[in-house]
């Protein structure tokens, strides 16, 4: 039975717990706000890119000489994973389901035998990562000192990507992020970013028949466009990724701070039982005292 | 005049989406007008000014760097790199452009790199010099 005052003081601490989980649920609601606004901001561009890049791919796709970022190097042995992560934890499952979905598909291609490599983007995943394939984590980058991500802060990370990709280091390169959905729902998403991947579904332009003027040629324009798109869509990923993590951990404070309270009404019944035993059981010591004199 | 669709994106934010005259354009191998019913074309851009026409209002200029005009028989998009209206962009800002062009030209590695930065620090240094 604990004493009255280890009580008061477990209930003193729980609260100041909750203030904190509190005062974090409502710094990532605010944050939230401004990250969703510029994910879907993002939106419009990284659709349009798609777009063109669906009109350019269906007249040059199959040729003889086609881009390698579009068509591929004609191998996949070698893999690269860009997995992005927070650099900060207590946002519920939000980095382990990221990692997770990574982790399966590192496992399945070494099971195919092929070799894979991992850039990290954000600590956490790291972190995580580091445990079981130390060996194959070629670099990381860390954005959090970036306050608010710009496009500017994404060209470093798609420089990297892509000198990897045309010194032949990696012939497939696939980016693991998570799709905001909604505040309480983020899905861990894996999008093969080379070759370049047009989703179904993508509109493409009708031009009844018609056929682009190229200015310059067309594979002048194929050869500036492609690298574009591999930044573009990294720009994206990590801005819904942004969103992604403001929202879980919105989520997840949410769920602390609501637990806290509970933790503090149990406490408190307990603390006020116990102490209202112990005036009982003095009052009946002082009367039964008294009655024996 | 019939109108036509222009979209004006660039990564981080939509900046038009409109009915427009006309839309005059720097493409890299020359400034082109578009109005409503032109062919398909697609081209790169050079670093400049696109101005947008429509009927009873003074034309809009944008200053635009990098990325692509595309013309459909929808209309027309543009996807710059960067894009900002002229009243925002100073010799400040340009300067800074310029600077990051010089340092890309040290940077490049091969011919084909250098030249194509080349030409993007001309394309800036002129429209520097007509901004004053």
């Amino acid at each position: 039975m604990p004493s009255l005052k280890d009580l008061r003081n477990r209930i003193a601490s729980v609260k100041s717990t909750r203030k904190i989980t509190r005062a974090m649920q409502l710094v990532s609601a605010s944050k939230l706000k401004r990250a969703q606004e510029a994910a879907e901001a993002a939106r419009p561009y990284a659709e349009k890119m798609q777009g063109v890049l669906a009109n350019l791919a269906v007249g040059i796709a199959g040729q003889a000489g086609a881009p390698k970022l579009l068509a591929g190097t004609g191998r996949d042995d070698n893999h690269l994973l860009v997995v992005m992560t927070a650099d900060r934890g207590l946002c519920g499952g939000f980095n382990t389901n990221i990692v997770k979905l990574a982790r399966q598909h590192i496992q399945s291609l070494q099971r195919e035998g092929k070799k894979v490599k991992i850039l990290c983007v954000g600590r956490k995943g790291r972190d995580q990562l580091k445990r079981q394939f130390a060996s194959m984590i070629i670099g990381t980058v860390e954005l959090g000192g970036v306050r608010r991500l710009g496009f500017s802060n994404v060209q470093p990370i798609a420089k990297q990507v892509l000198d990897r990709f045309d010194a032949g280091e990696v012939d497939v390169v696939t980016l693991f992020y998570a799709r905001f959905k909604s505040v309480i729902s983020q899905i861990p998403t894996a999008l093969r970013l080379i070759p370049a991947e047009v989703p179904k579904g993508t509109k493409t332009a009708d031009l009844k028949g018609g056929a682009y003027d190229y200015e310059p040629d067309e594979q002048d324009i194929l050869t500036e466009l492609l690298p574009r798109n591999v930044a573009i869509q990294i720009f994206r990923a990590l801005l819904e990724n942004q969103a992604s993590e403001q929202g879980a951990r919105m989520a997840a404070m949410d769920a602390a701070t609501r637990n806290a309270g509970d933790v503090i009404a149990a406490l408190s019944t307990k603390y006020n039982r116990s102490r209202q035993a112990q005036i009982t059981k003095e009052l009946i010591e002082i009367i039964s005292g008294a009655e024996a004199l | 005049m019939a109108k036509m669709h222009f979209d004006l994106v660039s990564p981080e934010r939509l900046l038009i989406s409109a009915e427009v005259d006309q839309v005059d354009v720097p493409g890299s191998e020359g400034d082109f007008g578009v109005f409503a019913g032109h062919a398909p074309v697609m081209t790169t851009l050079r670093p400049g000014v696109l101005s947008i026409v429509t009927a009873g209002r003074s034309p809009e200029k944008f200053f635009v760097r990098g990325g692509f005009a595309e013309v459909t028989l929808q209309g027309l998009t543009v996807l710059a790199e960067e894009a900002m209206p002229m009243a925002e962009l100073n010799a400040a800002t340009l300067d800074q452009r310029i600077q990051n062009a010089e340092e890309d030209i040290t940077d490049a590695k091969d011919a084909a790199a250098r030249d194509r930065a080349q030409t993007t620090l001309n394309q800036l240094r002129e429209l520097r010099s007509a901004l004053g």
